[in-house]
């Protein structure tokens, strides 16, 4: 029998660039993987990624021009309140429980050296941001082609919005998803307390319609000012927006800090289950 | 070369810490194979874990000259939900291989038959240890670190480990657990035998296990 001699070339010193290309297949490959399970390998499959929040936020959408809500003003689009309003709620909301559930579902790859728990949080993080991203972008495109709101009136603008709350859905999900992996309770409490910041903090709400005190007082909740200005540039003409991007960026770079202070210390926690 | 320097490992239990392993320096050429003995609980898996890097060393320093499978064990290394398939696939893109030449060999290797196809949840642990074993041999190593697996399934299975490992990838290193002393003897050259956390090395096989029973009592 002849002998196979396919073994690789002795690993160079790996050097930083080596490790981020590294990094970037076993991201790749956590990704892939997360689409399996997460939405089944029939019907639809991965497609839900993107069908499930275009049908949840179409329905809140829906749901809310029926009942007719008048934000301060006739003039405010009701289609596009909702729909930023919504889609900025699950940007931050769901990325806790995405990452929360990162590491119990995955401990075993674990066993693989290239594989992080670090590496565990960003596929799940970066697979949802993407699909909550392609959702609103589709439903944008939608409801203005069917006219059921006027297009955004500076994209760019809604871009930067989007953004800061992406990253503070990311600095959320490090935060929050570390914790809630080492104490389950965190996940429990942090679940019906996102539907309550989400009611007073942004999502339901326009800034201009509360009282100067109490603007002032929401105004501390960092996700406010991503929802502003995402609607500073869906509808900017309609109406006035408070808001500073400088503070929810600050806010979730310290969120990320200490979620990566967490996650230092969970490699070492995983150990005791096998 | 594997080069392991002061390695220690502590686990924190209630009231403070227990040392598995306790300062351990040894050395791996290319192709040298060695069996690692000692008592359940001595530190044999943790010291693979750690060679294998799935877990960090309390302290010292692991240098790896040379490509290393994961730890071949009846648990881990794959996602339960995922079907042995997915699980292959998710390995080659893990460690930069191509996918589609490895599906036959694989499939083929680990005798799963519709079970390639079905959730690794589902499989026993023979099974499981079958598509490690075909898997890490698609994927190519230079050192193949194997716990307790090889023992698995019937004499013609183990007929082909051996066929595989041992005569077709001869030139390669193997770090072998096992409680079974033939099979240490018909694979491996050097023994460790580890004795309260302490790693003692025989070039000699006899000497080794002769060592390994004064001790067993330890």
């Amino acid at each position: 029998m002849t002998m196979i001699s396919k073994t690789t070339p002795p690993p160079a010193a790996c050097s930083l660039m080596e490790s981020f290309r590294i990094q970037c297949r076993v991201i790749w490959a956590l990704m892939m993987r997360e689409m399996i399970t997460m939405f089944g390998r029939h019907g639809l499959g991965f497609a839900w990624i993107f069908v499930m929040p275009m049908v949840l936020t179409a329905g809140i959408t829906l749901a809310w021009s029926l009942r007719g809500i008048s934000e301060g003003g006739a003039d405010i689009p009701i289609a596009a309140f909702a729909l930023t309003g919504y889609s900025t709620l699950i940007l931050y909301r769901n990325m806790p429980s995405t990452a929360a559930g990162a590491v119990k579902m995955n401990v075993s790859l674990l066993y693989h050296r290239h594989v992080r728990v670090l590496d565990l949080f960003l596929a799940r993080i970066i697979l949802q941001i993407s699909a909550i991203t392609f959702s609103m972008v589709t439903l944008t495109i939608i409801f203005s082609w069917v006219g059921l709101m006027p297009p955004p009136i500076d994209p760019l603008l809604a871009l930067k919005g989007w953004m800061a709350t992406a990253c503070f859905g990311i600095g959320l999900g490090f935060f929050i998803g570390s914790l809630a992996t080492k104490h389950e309770w965190v996940d429990h409490v942090w679940h019906p307390f996102s539907y309550i910041l989400g009611g007073i903090a942004g999502a339901a709400l326009l800034m201009q319609s509360v009282p100067p005190k109490v603007r002032n007082m929401l105004l501390w909740f960092p996700i406010v000012h991503g929802a502003e200005c995402l609607r500073d540039g869906y509808f900017g003409d309609k109406f006035t927006p408070y808001y500073d991007l400088s503070y929810e960026y600050l806010a979730s770079i310290v969120l990320l800090f200490l979620g990566l202070l967490q996650i230092r210390t969970i490699r070492g926690y995983t150990e005791t289950y096998h | 070369m594997i080069d392991l320097r002061e390695v220690t490992k502590k686990y924190p239990v209630r009231g403070g810490e227990r040392t598995v392993l306790d300062r351990i320096t040894f050395r791996i050429e290319r192709g040298e194979k060695i069996g690692f003995l000692g008592r359940n609980g001595a530190g044999k898996s943790t010291l693979i874990r750690l060679i294998g890097g799935a877990e960090a060393p309390t302290s010292g320093e692991i240098i790896r000259g040379m490509s290393l499978s994961w730890p071949l064990a009846f648990g881990g290394a794959f996602q339960g939900q995922l079907t042995g398939l997915d699980n292959l696939k998710f390995i080659c893109r893990v460690y930069g291989k191509s996918i589609e030449d490895k599906i036959p060999f694989v499939e083929d290797f680990s005798e799963l038959g519709r079970y390639f196809k079905e959730p690794v949840g589902t499989y026993s642990s023979g099974m499981m240890a079958r598509l490690a074993f075909a898997i890490s041999m698609a994927v190519e190593f230079d050192c193949y670190l194997i716990d307790e697996v090889m023992t698995v399934g019937d004499r013609r299975f183990s007929e082909k480990c051996h066929e595989e490992l041992m005569v077709k990838r001869s030139d390669r290193s193997l770090i072998v657990v096992s409680h079974h002393e033939d099979q240490i003897r018909n694979t491996c050259t050097h023994l460790g035998v580890l004795v309260q956390g302490v790693l003692h090395r025989f070039n000699d096989l006899d000497e080794g296990y002769e060592f390994y029973h004064r001790h067993a009592s330890e």
